[in-house]
């Protein structure tokens, strides 16, 4: 049986478009610290670092983790890099976890980053490539036509995506270190934003943003140890597909669902919306809020928007809260985009998620997808050990 | 973990002083260092076979040797299995548009590109995948799914060693393809008929 692990205390930074106050390393040092703060532990209690990032030439740093090293307080430690582009904040901390739950090691920092004010990742995902034309704009270009394919198949009302774009950016007021801080911002305004990657709005995407977010994990007695609460991880996930291939499902993925039965039936769940009290997924776009809540099981298939429509997701009376920390509609380092996602599910469970808390929430679920809606990371966590 | 992000870590709180050489300095914040890369390509077999025909004005994909799903672009691999697809399949300059966006942002190093233009998952009859191409000859709020187009080529002094020679996919004016046999719903819509006969 594998080791219990729990998570300790998570660091995150203020997600704004520039920190131009700091360097890389005094970034990921900033959200390092204040996870070992909350932890209550230092840099010897840590016996290992894993780190994640989207690709390098995001910043034009090649493997920075390298020269990161230093700030990370891993000199002399193991020091792992995890590679899967938009999901890796997830992966890193699921990768993390496995090193815990092995036994190969008691209590590991891991942490995720980018500094989207160094480079461009929009252009930096349109790179000219010599065997296709190079006219896809950035990563909206790409997920338009899915996002496109799911409104025909559902017949989902026009207005769905704003609706989320509107929820997130609400709930983002009620998380400080959330980057978007619209107070004045209306439904309205929202709808009449300028399409960008038609049907997507501009108000319906994510903000650039820099900031690193991290988490320390530890063994069963270092969770039983701790004087705070602690979010015990009831299972984890990751799975991977090729990006093109003949009849490949690029709304519902056989990845996303395969990783979702997997994460679902470790934590012993059978009735995924009535057991988990608080959902973090990414959400880059509006409309992959309804697609993921169909592909996790949380509702049937082309039920996905009638959640949004009648408010389910919604922190204030919804049954099934998504994104209370505004998700990644409301903050984008890329990098850290993911592990934002299940360190906010482990905030909930331990009641420490402040004015966006979901009262009383005991499990929640973090998911993180990334590259060509190929690569998946998932996590369920609990206020309560696991039984098995 | 501390609910206020302006209250900076306890370790990273005190004030740092610098050395007295660089008292009165100004102090340097950032720095901008624009990057330039360039490499040469080695395609590989694949997309080498695949480049090399354009100029001939062709298009070639490969087949998979276990089930005869054909790729274009080819890559020498099918992806569902790894099989290795040696055979090259020559392909017509006709199909029909899948998913496709319109998009109403400039692309860097794309200025030709008139704004909002409509970039698509072409997928060409006898592929079962898409590749992307633009559409034009038609108004942007007219393109959709199932859209039946053919390729309009440079001119011949003007063909290269690449997918560029294609300036843009227009409408034939056939008759649509059902959205549920489109782009990615082809391939299964392609079973089902295979299973029926």
């Amino acid at each position: 049986m594998a080791e219990r692990t729990a998570v300790l205390g998570v660091g995150q930074t203020k997600y704004q478009t520039t920190r131009g106050d700091v360097s890389l390393p005094g970034l990921v040092r900033e959200a390092a610290y204040r996870a070992l703060e909350d932890a209550e532990l230092g840099w010897d209690d840590i016996d290992a670092v894993v780190v994640g990032k989207a690709p390098d030439f995001f910043e034009g740093v090649m493997q920075p983790e390298l020269f990161l090293a230093e700030a990370l307080g891993a000199v002399g430690k193991p020091l792992l890099r995890v590679h899967t582009a938009g999901s890796v904040g997830g992966s890193t901390a699921v990768v993390a976890a496995s090193l815990v739950q092995a036994g190969i090691h008691r209590r590991v920092l891991t942490l995720g980053f980018e500094k989207q004010s160094e480079s461009n990742a929009t252009w930096a995902l349109s790179l000219p490539q010599p065997f296709s034309v190079s006219i896809n704009a950035g990563a909206g270009g790409y997920f338009s036509p899915i996002i496109r394919q799911y409104m025909a198949r559902t017949d989902a009302p026009e207005l769905i995506g704003c609706m989320v774009a509107f929820k997130d950016r609400q709930h983002a007021l009620r998380n400080p270190y959330a980057h978007l801080q619209q107070k004045e911002l209306t439904f309205d305004q929202v709808v009449e934003s300028p399409m960008l990657w038609e049907p997507v709005r501009f108000s319906e995407t994510c903000p650039s943003s820099d900031g690193a977010c991290a988490l320390v994990l530890g063994d069963e007695a270092a969770g039983d140890a701790s004087t705070k609460p602690v979010a015990w991880i009831h299972g984890t996930a990751l799975r991977s597909e090729a990006n093109n291939f003949p009849g490949r499902d690029e709304v519902n993925p056989q990845a996303s669902r395969d990783c979702a039965d997997d994460v679902f039936a470790q934590a012993g769940i059978t009735d995924r919306r009535a057991e988990i009290d608080a959902v973090e997924i990414y959400v880059p776009f509006s409309w992959y809020e309804p697609m993921w809540l169909e592909s996790l099981g949380f509702c049937e298939i082309g039920d996905g928007w009638k959640l949004v429509e009648e408010g389910a997701t919604h922190l204030d009376g919804g049954d099934l809260p998504v994104n209370c920390s505004g998700g990644v509609l409301s903050s984008n380092p890329i990098g850290a985009s993911g592990m934002i996602r299940f360190a906010e599910a482990a905030l909930q469970v331990r009641g420490m998620a402040g004015d966006h808390q979901v009262d009383g929430a005991r499990k929640a679920f973090g998911h993180a997808y990334g590259g060509g809606a190929q690569y998946y990371a998932m996590w369920i966590v609990g206020s309560d050990k696991p039984t098995s | 973990m501390s609910a206020d992000p302006s209250v900076p870590p306890a370790a990273l709180s005190g004030e740092v002083s610098l050395p007295e050489k660089l008292a009165g300095v100004e102090l340097v914040r950032s720095v901008r260092t624009p990057i330039r890369l360039e490499y040469d390509f080695i395609p590989g077999d694949a997309s080498s076979g695949y480049l090399n025909a354009f100029a001939d004005r062709k298009i070639l994909g490969q087949r998979s040797p276990v089930d005869g799903a054909v790729f274009v672009p080819p890559r020498g691999v099918d992806p569902r299995h790894g099989a290795a697809t040696p055979d090259y399949v020559e392909l017509p300059d006709t199909g029909h548009v899948g998913g496709f966006c319109v998009t109403r942002l400039p692309i860097p190093g794309r200025d030709d590109l008139e704004i909002p233009y409509v970039s698509a998952w072409i997928h060409l009859d006898g592929a079962d995948i898409g590749f992307l191409g633009l559409v034009g000859g038609i108004d942007t709020a007219q393109v959709r799914m199932g859209m039946r187009v053919r390729a309009v080529w440079k001119p011949d002094d003007q063909l290269g060693r690449t997918a560029e020679n294609i300036l843009y996919w227009e409408p034939t004016g056939e008759p649509d393809v059902p959205v549920t046999a489109a782009g990615t719903n082809a391939w299964h819509a392609k079973q089902a008929e295979g299973d029926q006969g």
